[in-house]
């Protein structure tokens, strides 16, 4: 059992995956970083466009990624009280959120079109359609660890002294939930 | 060598070697040509050495990744490769195709030969890389097919590493990106694209794959560093290049009648493609730091040790100079270009393959290593050959900032020929460079001819007195 008193530890999880979150969250970086240059430059523009999104749905996927975000959470603590199946479970939860994630998005998507929105309308639909199917490609990379750390959850392949795997994959869902905040913040809302 | 049949490895090893070679003596003709347009007029004009220079390097490259293959799936998978024999027909069959190509290339004029070999029937000829006859392509895919059988039946029956199966998913890739290959359209703008579905795709794609198999296992079997740790770097590096290198592709679409919005996703994307390289640098020195054992193979580690260096210098720092879309705008398609492609390939792909062949060949032929006399031969060529390449590297840079300035900027330009004609210093060093590069090479083949065997009593004497 954790305690404050317990001496902090290093990253959670495998090293490996914090260079590899390192190296997305520097792209992602670059490519936020990008979208504010060009907005810079075409103000207007980018208030304008920004209208024709859906923020409901938008704020409604935040919620979710949040939540699934809280369920991964919940299954680290439980693999930690050594409780593969409810380990299992909660991944469970997360990963049917993140079907949900992206059956909202692919609606979201089918409306864009629907009403004239491509990468070729003007610069601020292409950012945005760019940076939510790049985010996209994401979610379902991280629902595809979620789904190997779940499946080995079950089988009982982790326990109280050994759960790293856990953590790793906990770990890139976090960062996939993170992207998303910010995304949204900056494509969606911020004006 | 721990399975008899890694054996058929040693002919692709020989064979490459004999096409580098090949390669270099037709780059040192078309440079020449540079400067001496009539040079080897009619016999050999500059197209046809062209095209041979780099038709060459293709073919040996992809020798000695199918030698590394046939070396390293069954060490790999624990278990001898499915059918020896068949690698061993395929080795005929592709170097006898290599040759002929060759032949036609250089007895046949061009229109000729596309007539002469079905291309009304299925236009495919006339495209840099793909200069190749119909009835060749057919055939380098069969080759292709055939090495995947083989080692894909390897792997079934033997232990699954996440090295085997990132090299052998690469090599599928490998064959299904070359078939665009077979698409040719009229239309210029489709046309270009399945062109660089094929070259980006493999050079900034599977290659990077191939490369990083290669020197994951290496760096295992020299340094003795866990499996898992090595697999663990690859996974990342692999994870790089690919989120990268696929939307990176549009470094290739700016100026090709392709959407607007590929300026900003080539840009973006291919900026980043120099990340993977810089962690296949640090992964590289990581390993070494951490070995275990003084590997007696010296020479090995040298190329192994180079290559993420220069392949990041080639591909990442050149690569990065000409990738973003308003610099592009001006260096399209000049020396820089050349500059670049020349360090790149150089780096990531020949030194990757010069660093297997390095490391498996001693043991092809029944030792761990060779003599140290042998050794220094080697390593002598590999710096040879490095410093001359970057030469070539640097003057090819100089020319390409020249026509930058004089025929694409200011309110004045000049006209290409012209232009040329300024640059003709430039054109010399490169062809000094070639040629001490030629030299590099032949002192590094000089080292395959010297006999014996890596001495551990003169080590252990030459410690003992210290």
């Amino acid at each position: 059992m954790e305690n404050i008193s317990d001496p902090p530890h290093a990253l959670p999880g495998d090293f490996a995956i914090w260079v590899f979150i390192f190296a997305e969250l520097t792209v992602f970086g670059v490519l936020f970083s990008a979208f504010a240059f060009a907005r810079a430059a075409h103000v207007d523009l980018f208030n304008q466009s920004q209208l024709a999104l859906n923020r409901g749905l938008g704020a409604a996927n935040t919620l979710v990624l949040v939540t699934s975000s809280y369920f991964v959470a919940r299954a680290t603590r439980a693999i930690k009280d050594g409780r593969g199946l409810l380990c299992g479970h909660w991944l469970t939860g997360a990963l049917g959120l993140g079907v949900v994630f992206l059956a909202l998005k692919l609606f979201e998507f089918h409306q864009d079109y629907a009403h004239g929105i491509t990468l070729s309308t003007n610069l601020f639909d292409m950012f945005y359609l760019s940076l939510t199917f790049f985010h996209f490609m994401h979610v379902l990379m991280g629902m595809a660890i979620l789904a190997v750390v779940a499946y080995k959850a079950y089988a009982g392949r982790y326990g109280v002294e050994d759960h790293a795997g856990v953590e790793t994959g906990g770990s890139y869902w976090h960062m996939v939930d993170l992207v998303w905040i910010i995304l949204f913040a900056l494509v969606y809302v911020i004006r | 060598m721990k399975y008899e049949s890694q054996r058929v490895a040693k002919p692709y090893f020989i064979a490459a070697l004999a096409l580098f070679a090949g390669q270099i003596v037709f780059g040192l003709i078309a440079g020449f040509q540079y400067l001496d347009g009539t040079f080897l007029f009619p016999e050999i004009p500059f197209d046809v050495a062209h095209m041979s220079h780099t038709n060459l390097l293709i073919v040996w490259l992809l020798m000695a990744f199918m030698g590394a293959a046939y070396y390293i799936v069954p060490e790999e998978a624990q278990t001898e490769l499915y059918s020896p024999k068949l690698a061993l027909i395929t080795f005929w069959v592709f170097l006898g195709a290599a040759v002929l190509t060759l032949f036609g290339y250089l007895f046949v004029p061009y229109s000729q030969l596309a007539a002469m070999t079905g291309d009304k029937l299925l236009p495919t000829m006339g495209r840099g890389y793909l200069e190749q006859p119909l009835p060749v392509k057919i055939g380098i895919v069969l080759v292709a097919l055939s090495l995947l059988f083989n080692i894909t039946m390897t792997l079934l029956k033997g232990r699954k590493t996440s090295l085997n199966l990132i090299l052998i998913g690469a090599l599928w890739g490998l064959a299904l990106l070359f078939l665009p290959a077979f698409y040719f359209p009229i239309d210029t703008v489709k046309a270009s694209y399945s062109w660089w579905w094929i070259v980006h795709g493999w050079v900034e794609g599977d290659w990077e794959l191939i490369l990083g198999a290669l020197l994951g296992f290496i760096l295992i079997k020299m340094t003795g560093v866990d499996r898992e740790i090595v697999e663990k770097w690859l996974y990342v590096i692999i994870a790089m290049t690919l989120v990268t290198g696929i939307i990176g592709i549009g470094h290739h679409y700016y100026f090709i009648g392709a959407p607007r919005y590929w300026i900003w996703l080539g840009s973006i994307f291919s900026a980043l493609e120099p990340i993977p390289f810089i962690l296949l640098i640090a992964f590289a020195f990581k390993m070494l730091l951490r070995r275990r054992r003084e590997h007696p193979n010296k020479a090995a580690m040298l190329w192994a040790m180079g290559t993420p260096i220069v392949a990041f210098l080639g591909a990442g720092l050149w690569g990065f100079m000409i990738t973003l879309a308003p610099v592009q705008n001006y260096v399209h398609g000049t020396n820089l270009t050349a500059a670049h492609g020349h360090l790149a390939f150089f780096g990531a792909y020949a030194m990757v393959s010069l660093a297997i062949i390095s490391y498996a060949m001693p043991l092809l032929r029944g030792r761990e290593a060779n003599s140290a006399a042998a050794q220094r031969w080697e390593m002598s060529g590999f710096w040879i050959m490095v410093i001359s390449m970057i030469g070539i590297t640097l003057a090819l840079t100089g020319a390409g900032i020249v026509t930058a300035f004089l025929q694409r900027m200011g309110a004045h330009p000049l006209g290409f020929m012209q232009v040329q004609s300024k640059e003709r210093v430039f054109f010399w060093l490169r062809e000094f460079c070639g040629l001490c590069f030629f030299g590099g090479l032949v002192v590094y083949l000089r080292s395959f001819f010297m006999s014996g065997e890596y001495e551990y009593s003169d080590e252990a004497i030459r410690a003992l007195a210290s």
